[in-house]
């Protein structure tokens, strides 16, 4: 089975340095079609579409589009989110880097839709060597007339992950610390300068030229259910063809770790990065789709040799790290779960360990202010159910240690001592 | 001051700050209390308040670094192939670790999220620019170039 390249289908094909190759295939065709069509045309066609968020959440984007077209405001605003911090993410840097025009025509039609006069690339930060290319291509754009109905610029984060979340990047556009703000009101109502604001991701907004072109019956007739089209993946881990992959919503996860990326030993396969659904090799048969698991689209894959522990240590090392702190669940789950998984792997877990856990995670998902902490507690809860062995090895573990060593546990970087 | 300013905005205050402070950092390669005074007194903004949003980033320094700074990526995919036997090798090679700099000042050792180079793991930045598929062998080479 091969890949289904739409989202991707100039990348590779065309000169990212020069919009003439872009044209030649018959680029900004779209963007032309979309301004001859009214603006509630155009999202009705992307909310027929069926097209959903290809961030993580998952909404669908004509309905958030319809929010901000009719939300009141003398300026509107669109973000592209290319704050791609997913661990484990890299496909919006293949893209940016190999199709920007693809990126910028999305946008033009976006800012049709919902009556955007400016619009933002959120580029992170430790993707500044993209930045020239953007800016170039923006450029390009401009001088063919494109950019006449918006403006588009480059805005650059300066490396942290909870700007990935769209009122901390809004927040970080505006000069303040990158934190998270309460919700509501939602960005299409009251977002950037509490002006309507749609945020899209770069997945996303790669669809949209495709949709106007071959329109929302074409784009619909892939995928089911609440996942229509295809997604962009990239794999990495314990696979022989570390990589992007586009496949049609709802291939098996089989068909992208195994015979895509070559894996050939899955014990274990995280899938939507840090805070993605942690699931066993077993469950490879599974879809993926938003119905079952998709996240933003990274998937790292662990073979039979690496450690759960290990692996949910890291993933909350760091969450930690990259928690906003503004809001008490996850500024203090975080840090509580990861001196909780450090014993763990250093040989001092205890019993209680698994209650209190379990505890965290859930109050973390239900009380924290944004998807970080909400879903800190996915790989959590994900390993206790399908890899609760380990933990109470470890548990075992631990308790002989103490017993052998009389209690005198002395703990330091490198484990036991 | 830089003028430098890559977005205005309309004029919405705040809207200038972060590439203003991203600006000094790679001239000056970090944000000084003089720096931050100077920004801070351009924008408007009380001193605390800009000191406030430019230590919330991970890439805008508030204490003095290296001149060549090198982020070691240690997520998921880059710790499973090795990326403690980078750091390692960084040690054999140059004598710092994790929050270190050397004493001449040409480098310090950071260790950083996930960089987006899974498919290249182990990785690391130096600078802006990309260094992938590493080994502690490899290390010296890479290094010798600054």
């Amino acid at each position: 089975m091969a890949e289904k390249r739409i989202v991707l289908s100039n990348c590779g094909t065309i000169d990212p340095h020069n919009i003439e190759s872009y044209l030649k295939v018959g680029g900004f065709k779209a963007y032309e079609k979309a301004r001859r069509m009214k603006p509630k045309a155009i999202v009705e066609e992307v909310k027929k579409s069926g097209l959903t968020g290809r961030g993580g959440a998952g909404f669908n984007c004509g309905i958030k589009w319809e929010l901000a077209m009719n939300a009141k405001g003398h300026q509107k605003y669109l973000i592209c989110n290319a704050d791609e911090g997913e661990v484990g993410a890299f496909k919006d840097k293949y893209i940016l880097s190999n199709d920007p025009y693809g990126l910028i025509e999305g946008m033009l039609i976006a800012g049709l839709a919902i009556g955007a006069r400016q619009a933002y690339i959120y580029l992170r930060g430790e993707y500044h060597p993209l930045n020239s290319l953007l800016v170039s291509a923006i450029e390009q754009a401009r001088t063919k007339g494109y950019l006449k109905d918006m403006d588009i610029q480059v805005f650059e984060g300066a490396g942290a992950y909870v700007c990935g979340e769209e009122s901390a990047l809004m927040n970080s556009i505006e000069g303040q610390r990158g934190e998270s703000r309460y919700k509501p009101p939602y960005p299409p109502q009251r977002g950037l300068w509490n002006m309507p604001t749609i945020i899209n991701n770069v997945e996303t907004l790669m669809n949209i030229p495709h949709i106007i072109s071959n329109g929302s019956a074409w784009f619909s007739a892939m995928g089911s259910g609440r996942s229509r089209g295809t997604k962009v993946f990239s794999v990495s881990g314990d696979i022989a063809r570390p990589g992007i992959y586009e496949v049609e919503m709802g291939s098996t996860l089989k068909k992208l770790v195994v015979e895509l990326s070559g894996a050939t030993d899955v014990k274990a396969v995280q899938i939507g990065g840090a805070t993605g659904n942690v699931i066993p090799g077993y469950m490879i048969d599974t879809p993926l789709s938003h119905e079952a698991f998709l996240g933003s689209g990274a998937v790292m894959v662990f073979n039979s040799t690496r450690d759960i522990i290990d692996i949910v240590y890291n993933d909350m090392h760091f969450l930690n790290e990259e928690s906003c702190g503004k809001c008490t669940p996850c500024r203090e789950g975080t840090e509580v779960m990861l001196e909780i998984y450090g014993r763990l792997r250093q040989g001092d877990g205890k019993e209680r360990d698994i209650n209190t856990l379990e505890e965290l995670a859930r109050t973390m998902a239900a009380a924290s202010l944004c998807g970080l902490g909400q879903a800190a507690a996915v790989p959590v809860l994900d390993s206790l159910r399908y890899f609760y062995n380990e933990y109470i090895d470890r548990i075992d573990q631990s308790q002989f240690l103490r017993s052998y060593l009389g209690g005198e546990l002395v703990l330091s970087k490198e484990g036991i001592r | 001051m830089s003028d430098k300013k890559e977005t205005t905005a309309g004029g919405h205050s705040g809207a200038g700050l972060l590439p203003s402070l991203k600006a000094e950092v790679e001239q000056k390669n970090y944000l000084s209390r003089e720096t931050l005074e100077g920004i801070a007194g351009q924008a408007g903004l009380p001193l605390n308040s800009v000191y406030g949003v430019a230590s919330f980033y991970a890439y805008l320094p508030v204490s003095a670094v290296g001149r060549n700074v090198i982020k070691v990526c240690n997520c998921l995919p880059c710790e499973i192939k090795q990326a403690s036997a980078v750091v390692e090798g960084i040690r054999r090679e140059i004598g710092i670790g994790p929050g270190q700099t050397t004493p001449d000042g040409k480098f310090t050792l950071e260790m950083v999220g996930c960089i987006g180079a899974c498919d290249q793991a182990p990785a690391m930045l130096i600078n802006d620019k990309l260094y992938g598929n590493l080994t502690p062998e490899g290390i010296a080479g890479i290094l010798k170039s600054y």
